[in-house]
């Protein structure tokens, strides 16, 4: 049994599941009390499904990119849980998550969230059989909203959009031909679509240990980068 | 009430990650020290020159597990004989505390134990009495650090009165500021603390704010003396300026502490925070401390400066009067110091 953590967007969504499918979920759309909402509902869940730590076979987390702190809160929780129960761990990208939202589509998927400071994170894929891992056409990366609608109308070909990052910069993409967008049924990555991603993961090893999870992050801390520019003015 | 039973062999896990220290620690029976592993970010922000929160959260996500690691280790305990994990909830950086809360809630909840959420002003409270266990109440304790200067009355337990604090800047902070000024780097207190003992120290009569005022400090005005001195003469020796600008900071301190035990009649003198590891600070006050008729304690410096020991006695201690937090426990950055996090 995996336990799966969504923590990368507003919401936080705990879900159980094996390679039969999601055996229980929940979700709550948190306004960012992360760390308040996540370690009660694990326990909920996991009680509702009647599912022991005992039962877990791995943990699974999204590693953004997303909410710097939503982020952090959901890999330290499901770190520390892997640790303490010698579990391996299966780390997933947000996109690819998002992705999943539209799992059925035979075209090229965008998948995007909302960046915050005017900007999106995404990455585009290619769905395969239902369940399967999403395959990734390009590697997720953060820019304006602007640069990725050129991105999509060079492709010349027919796109479905899904994620906050669409939703929350529509004018900028209205005038792509060709794009197909889900609105608000695919805007944020879900729980469950995690915890289905971590079991073909698993299922093909693909883990790691607790202490080689890593936050996504895709920006530099802004003092970084005020640091950086400062070193290279001078 | 609790329904907890604390004792001597009573084991707890503690995190600290308020501010730039990772730590864990395992501490038995509120004050037997097994553990305690402290990594330090200070180098990580010695070039922004002091301590940046999102820079510090994302130290604290890359050391959490070795940390972990290193205080059962070293420990030589199996995990199973932890009897409850606590970690630091306030005050602090906000997104640096979430690291530690949630890394201690989910070890909790797997082991099936208690989880503490703690008080990070009280744990500095307890480094003093972790060092000395003969300290008794009430005592005095000078809590001085980057972020906070408090003279508090410890009359037993969980029972404090802040008796006089910093009406500006905390006393670390004052250290930054000043050692930014005259270039010598960060932080300000263990660079000044060292060339201060090469100068001298009645060469610049620095103000004394508030010095026959009540029990608060103030610090934000010897810091523009100091600076505008030094404008005024250029050719004065950075060594002169720290040693007369630390014992103008240490006088009002040992002062004004020394003044709160009076008053309040206190059984001894405690120091604690990162300030409290100053040589001038620790030498003044254990001497005008004893010649005042005060038993004064100087926890080692490694008690004074951030770590999760002091976490896990403070945790010990609220477990067997309160019981345990709720594992909807969050991060409070500006907890006061007589919260109890729930
Ligand atoms: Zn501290």
């Amino acid at each position: 049994m995996i336990l799966g953590i969504e923590t990368s967007v507003e919401h936080v969504g705990v879900a159980l599941g094996d390679y039969r499918g999601v055996r229980a979920h929940s979700m709550l759309a948190s306004d960012r009390r992360h760390a308040e909402s996540l370690t009660p509902m694990i326990q909920f869940v996991m009680q509702q499904a009647e599912v022991e730590m005992s039962d877990l076979s791995a943990v699974a987390v999204d590693v953004g990119p997303g909410l710097f702190t939503g982020m952090r809160v959901g890999i330290a929780t499901a770190q520390s849980i892997a640790w303490a129960l010698e579990l391996p761990m299966i780390s997933v990208c947000s996109l690819d998550v998002v992705a999943m939202n539209a799992h059925w589509s035979e075209s090229v998927v965008a998948a995007s969230l909302d960046a915050r400071r005017g900007e999106v994170y995404w990455a585009l894929y290619r769905m395969r059989a239902i369940g399967a891992e999403p395959q990734r056409i390009t590697e997720p990366v953060v820019s304006s909203p602007e640069d990725l609608a050129v991105h999509l109308a060079d492709r010349g070909e027919e796109i479905v959009c899904v994620g906050s990052g669409f939703d929350r910069h529509q004018e900028v993409f209205q005038a792509l031909q060709w794009a197909q967008f889900l609105g608000a049924s695919g805007s944020y990555p879900l729980a469950t679509h995690l915890v289905t991603l971590a079991g073909q993961r698993l299922a093909a090893d693909d883990t790691v240990l607790p202490g080689a999870v890593e936050p996504m992050y895709l920006r530099a801390p802004d003092a970084e980068i005020n640091w950086q520019t400062r070193g290279a003015a001078s | 009430m609790s329904n907890f039973v604390v004792n001597e062999s009573t084991v707890i896990l503690a995190l600290e990650t308020s501010c730039d220290e990772t730590a864990a620690s395992v501490v038995m029976g509120g004050n037997d020290v097994l553990s305690s592993i402290v990594s330090s970010q200070i180098e990580i922000h010695a070039r922004f020159g002091g301590v940046v929160p999102e820079v510090a959260s994302r130290a604290h996500m890359e050391a959490l597990i070795p940390v972990m690691q290193s205080a059962i280790t070293e420990a030589g305990i199996l995990p199973s004989r932890i009897d409850a994990v606590a970690a630091t909830a306030g005050p602090g950086l906000i997104g640096a505390l979430l690291v530690g809360v949630s890394a201690a809630k989910s070890l909790a909840l797997v082991w099936d134990k208690p989880f503490i959420g703690v008080n990070h002003l009280e744990a500095h409270l307890y480094a003093g009495l972790l060092d000395d266990p003969t300290l008794q109440f009430p005592l005095v304790v000078l809590l001085v650090s980057g972020g906070h200067t408090m003279i508090i009355e410890m009359r037993g337990h969980g029972d404090y009165t802040v008796l006089g604090r910093t009406i500006d800047d905390a006393a670390g902070e004052a250290y930054d500021k000043v050692a930014r000024y005259l270039d010598l780097g960060y932080p300000g207190g263990p660079v000044i603390d060292r060339i201060a003992s090469q100068g001298n120290a009645e060469a610049i009569d620095f103000p004394r704010a508030m010095e026959h005022d009540g029990l608060n400090v103030s610090f934000s005005g010897l810091k523009t003396s100091v600076i505008n001195y030094v404008k005024k003469n250029p050719d004065v020796a950075n060594v002169d300026v720290a040693a007369s600008f630390q014992a103008a900071v240490v006088d009002v301190l040992c002062t004004k502490t020394i003044r709160a035990a009076q008053q309040i009649g206190a059984k001894g003198i405690v120091l604690g925070g990162g300030v409290s590891a100053n040589s001038l600070l620790r030498a003044q006050m254990s001497e005008r401390g004893a010649a005042a008729g005060f038993k004064v304690a100087l926890p080692s410096r490694a008690m004074c400066t951030d770590n999760a020991a002091m976490i896990a006695a403070a945790a010990w201690h609220r477990l067997g009067a309160d019981g345990p937090s709720s594992l909807s426990c969050g991060a409070y950055p500006n907890l006061k110091l007589d919260a109890v996090p729930r």
